[in-house]
C-alpha cells in the first residue's frame, strides 16, 4: 500500500502489517526474508521518510498498559500506546508526562525512537530521559530489556534511534505530579529577532517556553515573534477536561497548494502577530489546547495540498545561534517561502543518546509546502546549519544528504558499529538511513 | 456494573472494553486468543476496571457455551451487559462457491451469536434485568454481491434481535443491534480506507452511549443510517447491476 509520514512527502509503495500481538511479530521476524528491509512504524507522525521502507511493521495494535505503580507514578505499556491514551491515564491522577511533543497523537514507541522534545527541554531534557526502560525485539528474535543501567549501549542507541536498533515492544515510564492540568500562559511580544533571543534567555526559569515567529518579516522586523510561556497551575474552581479529546475540525480534503504563496503567508504572519499585540498577556488555559493546539484540527497536513510539505528543523549551539538564526531567516523571507508555523525554542543540555536531536542551543522549525525549488533554498539552509556546528532532526527530515547528517551527528560512527553488531544482516532499515548513510542502500 | 464481553478482543469489543473499564466496572473477556486476552485483560486493569476474568474459548465450539456463560455469571454475579462482539470476514469468492467455507463464516458471524444469544437470554430473563447488545452490521441490510455470505449472517442475527427485544421486554431485559459501517480494524486490514471509515473508538462510543440509553437499533457512526436508507431505495432492476 501507499505510506508517507505526515509531510506526506514522499509517498513509497511498501508492505505493511500491523500484528496484533507479540507472538504474531516474532512469527512475522522469523518468517520474513532477511534481505528486504524492515522499519518499525508508530502513529506515522515523523515527517518525513523515517518510517518508510520496503516492508513497514506498524505498532497501532500493541497498545496496552500493562502496570502502574501509583506510589512511584510509573506506567509500562506496550511501544504502540499514544501519548493521548497516557495523559487520559494520567491526568485525572493529578500527573502529567515529564516531556510532550507538539501533538498527543504520537505513539510511545515513536516518541522514543525520535527522542523527541517539548517546550520544557531547557529544564527537563527529553522524552527518554524519563524513560526507565525498555523491551526491544532483535533482528534474531532475541527480546532484550535496557535502560541506562543494564545493557547501556543498546539503550543509548535505541532512544533517538528511529527504529533502526530493533522493535520497541514495551516501556515504562516516569510521571510526574503537577499543581493541575490548566497552564498559566504569558505571551510576550518580540519585535525583533534579537528581542526573542533576549526574552528566551530571560525567560529561563519559566517551565515552559516557546515562540511563534513570522519567517517572512525583513529588516528591522526580522524574526518579530510571540513568546509562550507556561506553568502548571491550580484552578480548583474551574472545571477541567480531564480527558484530553481529539477536537472536531477537520480538513477533509487536500486544499490547492496554490492557496499557500507568499502572498497569503505575509498575510497570515502579519496578522497573527498583530492580533496578539491586542491579545491578554497572560491567560490560563487547558493544558491540551496549551501542548497541542494543532490536534484540535484532523488532517491539518491536507492544508498543504496534494504534493505534501516538508518540515525544517535545525539546532544551532548558543554560540552564533543568534547569527545563524538570522541568516536563515533572511534566505527564506528573500525566497518569499515558508509557513504559518514557524516556532523557535531555546534548548537545554543534550543526553548521551548518541542519535538523538536536542542539545544546548537554539531549534528553529519552518514548514515549506512541496514545491520546484524548494531544495536548492533547503541546501542553502544546510550550508548555514552547518557552518555554524548545528544540525538537522531525522524525525523531521526527509531529504538531508549524508554529509549534512554526519556533520551534525559525531557519534553516527559508534552507532553504526552497534548495529553492526546486533542486526549484522542490516534488518532495520528505513528509506531515510539509507540515504543518510546509517544503514547500506545497496547490498 | 457486570459486563460481559464476546469476542473480546476484536477492535471494537477492544475499544469498548476500555470504556468501560474507565468508568471501574467489572468485566468477563470471552474470546479465542489466549495470549491477546490476557494482555487486554492487564490492560483494562490497569485503566481502572475492579476485576477483570477471562476465558478462551473458539466460540465456534457452540456445545461449550453454556458451560462459559455460566462461569462469567458465577464471577459476575449478575450480568448487566452482556456484548456479543465476535466476527469474521469471510472470503467472497471463496464462500460464494464453496457452501463449506460459507458454513462456516455462516457459523461464526450467525448461528454461534444464536447459541450464545439463546443461553444469554435464559439467564437475562431469570435475572429480570439487563441489557444485550450485539454487533451485527449495516451488510446486513441489503446482499451486495461483494458480501452477501457475510451480509446474510449478520441479517440473520439483526431479525432474530427484533424478535428476541420483543420477547424479553416483559422481562425488563433490553436488546440493542448495533450496526457499524465501515470500521478501521485487523478485520477490513486490506482494503484502502477512505472518507467514510471510522475508528474502533467512535463504535465504542457510540456501543456505551447506545445501551446506557436503551436504544434500539443504531447505526455507528450514525449518518449510515441515511446511507443505508438510500441503499435500500435503489430499485432491484438497478441494484442488481451494481457491483459495489
Amino acid at each position: 500500500m501507499e505510506l508517507s509520514g505526515w509531510g506526506r512527502f514522499p509517498v513509497v509503495s511498501a508492505e505493511f502489517v500491523e500484528p496484533l500481538d507479540f507472538s504474531s511479530l516474532q512469527m512475522l521476524l522469523a518468517s520474513s526474508d532477511p534481505s528486504a528491509k524492515l522499519v518499525p512504524r508508530g502513529a506515522g507522525l515523523s515527517y518525513g521518510d523515517s518510517a518508510l521502507a520496503a516492508r513497514v511493521i506498524g505498532s497501532r495494535f500493541m497498545d496496552n498498559f500493562s502496570a502502574i505503580d501509583e506510589t512511584a507514578r510509573t506506567i509500562r505499556c506496550g511501544s504502540g500506546v499514544s501519548l493521548r491514551q497516557l495523559l487520559r491515564l494520567c491526568m485525572p491522577r493529578g500527573w502529567f508526562l515529564p516531556v510532550v511533543p507538539g501533538t498527543a497523537n504520537v505513539s510511545v514507541g515513536g516518541a522514543i525512537a525520535a527522542d523527541v522534545h517539548g517546550k520544557n527541554h531547557h529544564l527537563d531534557g527529553s522524552f527518554c530521559d524519563h524513560v526507565l526502560d525498555l523491551t526491544l525485539l532483535l533482528a534474531n528474535g532475541e527480546l532484550i530489556r535496557c535502560s541506562k543501567t543494564s545493557n547501556p549501549e543498546l539503550f543509548q542507541a535505541t532512544c533517538g534511534g528511529m527504529g533502526l536498533t530493533g522493535i520497541i515492544i514495551e516501556a515504562t515510564l516516569q510521571l510526574r505530579e503537577v499543581p493541575g492540568v490548566f497552564i498559566q500562559r504569558r505571551s510576550l511580544l518580540a519585535h525583533s529577532l534579537r528581542e526573542c533571543f533576549e526574552l528566551f534567555e530571560v525567560n529561563s526559569a519559566s517551565s515552559y517556553s516557546v515562540a511563534w515567529l513570522d519567517c517572512l518579516a525583513r529588516g528591522k522586523q526580522q524574526g518579530r515573534s510571540v513568546l509562550y510561556l507556561g506553568e502548571h497551575v491550580d484552578v480548583s474552581n474551574k472545571r477541567p477536561s480531564q480527558h484530553p479529546t481529539r477536537g472536531w475540525l477537520t480538513v477533509p480534503f487536500d486544499l490547492p497548494a496554490s492557496l499557500l504563496n507568499s502572498y497569503s503567508l505575509n498575510l497570515f504572519n502579519s496578522a497573527y502577530f498583530q492580533a496578539k499585540r491586542y491579545a491578554p498577556k497572560s491567560d490560563t488555559v487547558n493544558s491540551t489546547s496549551y501542548f497541542f493546539p494543532l490536534d484540535g484540527i484532523a488532517h491539518w497536513n491536507r492544508l498543504y495540498g496534494q504534493r505534501g510539505f516538508l518540515q525544517y528543523q535545525c539546532l544551532i549551539p548558543d554560540d552564533g545561534a543568534f547569527e545563524a538564526i538570522s541568516a536563515i531567516l533572511h534566505k527564506v523571507s528573500r525566497a518569499g517561502k515558508g509557513s504559518f508555523l514557524s516556532v523557535l525554542k531555546k534548548m537545554g543540555a543534550a543526553n548521551s543518546n548518541l542519535l538523538s536531536f536536542p542539545g544546548p542551543g537554539y531549534t528553529l522549525a519552518l514548514d515549506f509546502k512541496f514545491e520546484p525549488g524548494l531544495f536548492a533554498l533547503l541546501e542553502e539552509l544546510d550550508a548555514v546549519v552547518l557552518a555554524y556546528g548545528g544540525r538537522l532532526y531525522l524525525a523531521k527530515d526527509a531529504r538531508m544528504s549524508e554529509a549534512v547528517f554526519k556533520a551534525g551527528y559525531p557519534q553516527w560512527e559508534k552507532f553504526v558499529t552497534l548495529k553492526q553488531k546486533i542486526d549484522p544482516h542490516g534488518l532495520f532499515a528505513s528509506q531515510q538511513s539509507d540515504r543518510v548513510g546509517l544503514t547500506q542502500a545497496v547490498r | 456494573m457486570k459486563i460481559l464481553i464476546i469476542g473480546a478482543t476484536s477492535a471494537i469489543a477492544i475499544a469498548t472494553a476500555r470504556l468501560y473499564a474507565e468508568r471501574r466496572d467489572h468485566l468477563f473477556l470471552i474470546a479465542r486468543n489466549a495470549e491477546r486476552l490476557s494482555d487486554l485483560a492487564a490492560d483494562l486493569r490497569v485503566r481502572g476496571a475492579q476485576s477483570v476474568a477471562c476465558k478462551a474459548l473458539n466460540l465456534d465450539e457452540v456445545g461449550a457455551h453454556a458451560a462459559v456463560i455460566a462461569e462469567a455469571e458465577a464471577f459476575l454475579q449478575h450480568i448487566d451487559v452482556a456484548l456479543i462482539a465476535h466476527g469474521v470476514l469471510p472470503d467472497q469468492t471463496a464462500s460464494a462457491t464453496d457452501y463449506k467455507h460459507a458454513l462456516n463464516s455462516i457459523t461464526t458471524n450467525g448461528l454461534s451469536v444464536i447459541s450464545l444469544l439463546t443461553e444469554l437470554a435464559k439467564r437475562m430473563q431469570a435475572q429480570r434485568s439487563g441489557t444485550i447488545a450485539v454487533i451485527t452490521s449495516v451488510a446486513g441490510m441489503r446482499g451486495r454481491q461483494p458480501n452477501y455470505v457475510y451480509g446474510a449472517a449478520k441479517a440473520m442475527v439483526s431479525t432474530y434481535l427484533q424478535g428476541l427485544r420483543g420477547r424479553l421486554h416483559e422481562f425488563n431485559v433490553h436488546v440493542v443491534d448495533i450496526r457499524p459501517g465501515l470500521v478501521d480494524s485487523p478485520m477490513t486490514a486490506q482494503f484502502p480506507k477512505g472518507l467514510l471509515w471510522s475508528r474502533p473508538e467512535v463504535v465504542a462510543n457510540k456501543i456505551v452511549n447506545s445501551v446506557a440509553r436503551k436504544q434500539h437499533t443504531v447505526y455507528a457512526p450514525g449518518y449510515w443510517r441515511w446511507i443505508l436508507l438510500f441503499v435500500i431505495a435503489i430499485p432491484e432492476a438497478l441494484f442488481k447491476r451494481m457491483k459495489f
